[in-house]
């Protein structure tokens, strides 16, 4: 009888020792953890933001309500982060083909090490450098752009004479959230199958048609989600944009002139040490917003990178 | 095996709780350094840089620990009427419900408030072969508004005989963060051109499509790199860009530590506050000779009565240091500020002497 109460042993699990247990706390804490803090800046962005959503429109900075002070941020974040893109994700893709591909293995290894570091340059770097060297590079040009492509409303102007406009600033955001762009899209292309590769080739493929039909498809996913990674990086940049954007105006999609609207984050940056009262609720309701595109640009980066798994030799 | 899975889960933490231990010990040393008495200020940014000249060229006759948090001109004001520190910097003078709260806090002396950074703020332009400009307050007000944006423009020429103004587009640069440069700025145009400025006073720039930067090296930058650009920056940032020569009156003034301190002199004193608040209304209008009008003025707060003696003397020190033509010349050379006059030096003084401590005899 005695023999009954002891626990059976399980044949179906693995033994385990002290440093299982500890680890396995460990990792699953970090795991919760991690929920945890997400769900308190929610928290803390939904109650703080409260009182904004609430208040009459006059009380708002602006005084036309919580909408219209939003939305031209908004524009402004929107339109800044997806150009930038718009610039960074072809370059980026050629990049790494090049460094796959093309280039010499001494070459390649070392370009692959200067791309990392732009990574590590810190923003307000970029926000340095905008601002003393391509800002007054580009006033030339976009003087000559608003004379001859006005009728593009992107190049409308009149230009800026300092050239603290969007495209600047775009410019720069481009250039920040091209390495890591860069760097995940080059690891996928390493991983292309070998076996691809040499199938093309043995078809009879040039090394362009060989890029096409084995590289690029495979690589498919990877650069959507490295392009959803640096949208996350360029919507949230606060300390460059702030410096570089000229933000006088409102919702425009003229890049070259001085009156741009502001993007969400370097708006809260710039106005948050003097702002009291309601006016620092209205910050944290844009920035509640910011939170918001942010995580559904992150789902919709994830939806599509599912969609794609089979293309991927990843998994 | 065992064994080694199990030193290694404790190497991590030892190693962390020694960290920990380590950064308790290198606090707990910063605080035991400082002996004597401390006392706390807490305000405007504004005054960060000359409370650090001043607190260093006290400290250096005096012991004791003088700690200024600049949380800015609100939160200094709340923190002293409240009681949280001993003295508090302000860009404006408290109102009426902040000196009955200032009244209460301090007991029956009262509070003292005396003006002790003057700053001044000067318009500062780039216009390709100008290297001197004058420009009347109506004309400053229509520049910053956009109704005037060539710099040919006949209203600039009227007042500029003799210099070629060329046919660039006037740029204005205003600080694109919250500002108190730009509050007084902005009161200056609203007192000094009335009918050319009809936005209301804020320490947001209220004109739509003018170029924004953030700071007062923002916009000195900005200027710097455009070209027919005008903006408004603290007068010691201004460096070796052209300033403009203000109208006033008659005649233009241009800046000079002296005429921006000269417009305390002229400007009246707001009544009805008690006996040691020097609170001025700036007379922005001035047509007064030699003033420069465009100026941050701000004060210093304490009580006159501290329940600790010692207390009471050491904020005394401090203040008399503040006021005194030294701590002003300190603080001329590190924040750039103007020194108030000798005039205004003799007026405010019998204030601070009024700080002590009821219980003088402990």
């Amino acid at each position: 009888m005695a023999s009954t109460t002891e626990a059976p042993p399980r044949k179906d699990r693995a033994p385990q020792r002290p440093g299982d247990r500890i680890f396995a706390g460990i990792s699953t804490g970090s795991g919760v953890l991690i929920l945890l803090a997400l769900a308190g800046v929610a928290v803390f962005l939904v109650t703080e933001a409260w009182p904004s959503l609430t208040a009459p429109a006059e009380d708002i900075p602006g005084g036309e309500g919580l909408a219209l002070y939003i939305w031209p941020l908004l524009f402004g974040t929107l339109i800044s982060a997806v150009l930038a893109l718009v610039i960074a994700v072809p370059l980026a893709v050629a990049i790494a083909l090049f460094i796959t591909h093309y280039a010499p293995r001494s070459i390649a290894k070392a370009l692959g090490y200067v791309i990392d570091l732009l990574a590590a340059v810190p923003s307000i770097i970029f926000g340095l450098w905008g601002i003393n060297v391509l800002a007054p590079v580009t006033v030339d040009p976009t003087t000559w752009l608003s004379e001859h492509l006005g009728w593009i409303p992107f190049f409308a102007g009149p230009a800026s004479s300092t050239g603290r406009t969007m495209l600047v600033a775009i410019i720069v955001l481009a250039v920040m959230v091209l390495p890591i762009i860069t760097a995940v899209v080059r690891e996928a292309f390493t991983q292309t199958p070998k076996l691809h590769e040499e199938a093309a080739l043995a078809i009879g493929s040039t090394r362009w048609e060989m890029i096409r039909m084995a590289a690029l498809p495979f690589a498919r996913s990877s650069i959507i989600g490295a392009s959803m990674l640096g949208l996350g990086r360029a919507l949230g940049e606060t300390m460059a944009v702030a410096m570089v954007l000229s933000a006088s105006g409102g919702v425009s999609f003229n890049l070259i002139s001085s009156e741009n609207p502001p993007t969400i984050a370097a708006n809260i940056a710039l106005q948050f040490p003097e702002s009291s009262g309601i006016a620092i609720n209205t910050l944290i309701a844009s920035g509640l917003v910011l939170f918001a595109i942010t995580l559904v640009v992150n789902m919709i980066a994830r939806a599509v990178i599912n969609r794609r798994k089979d293309f991927s030799g990843a998994n | 095996m065992k064994r080694s899975t199990l030193g290694r889960a404790f190497v991590l933490p030892t190693t962390a709780a020694l960290a920990f231990g380590l950064v308790a010990c290198g606090s707990a040393n910063e605080e035991g350094a400082s002996g004597g008495l401390t006392i706390n200020g807490a305000g405007a940014s504004s005054q960060e840089a000359a409370q650090s000249a001043w607190r260093t060229g006290f400290l250096k006759n005096n012991d004791g620990t003088i700690n200024y948090d600049p949380v800015g001109s609100g939160g200094g004001r709340e923190q002293f009427t409240s009681g949280g520190v001993d003295f508090a910097g302000s860009d404006a003078y408290l109102d009426d419900k902040e000196v009955k709260a200032a009244q209460e806090r301090c007991g029956e002396g009262g509070f003292v408030e005396v003006p002790a950074y003057v700053s001044p703020v000067a318009l500062i332009t780039n216009i390709e072969g100008v290297d001197s400009i004058k420009l009347k307050p109506e004309t400053i007000a229509k520049i910053f508004n956009q109704k005037i944006t060539k710099w040919n423009d006949p209203e600039i020429a009227a007042t500029n005989k003799g210099v070629d103004l060329p046919d660039t587009t006037i740029v204005p640069v205003n600080r694109a963060d919250e500002s108190g440069t730009t509050e007084n700025f902005v009161e200056y145009l609203e007192a000094a051109a009335p009918e050319q400025w009809p936005h209301e006073v804020s320490g947001n720039w209220p004109v739509e499509g003018g170029e924004a930067a953030q700071g007062t090296s923002g916009v000195v930058q900005a200027v710097k790199n455009g070209s027919g650009t005008i903006g408004y920056a603290d007068a010691s940032q201004a460096g070796d860009l052209t300033t403009v020569e203000v109208g006033v009156g008659d005649e233009f003034v241009k800046y000079s530590p002296e005429a921006a301190a000269a417009v305390l002199d002229v400007s009246e004193r707001a009544k009805g506050r008690g006996e040691h608040s020097f609170a001025y209304d700036l007379a922005r209008d001035t047509k007064e000779s030699g003033t420069y009008p465009i100026v941050l003025v701000s004060y210093v707060l304490s009580c006159t009565n501290y329940d600790n003696a010692d207390k009471a003397a050491m904020v005394k020190d401090y203040f008399n240091y503040m006021i005194s033509a030294e701590g002003q010349k300190a603080a001329a050379e590190q924040a750039g500020s103007a020194p108030i006059s000798d005039e205004l030096r003799s007026k405010i003084q019998p204030a601070v002497e009024a700080i002590g401590s009821s219980n003088s005899g402990s």
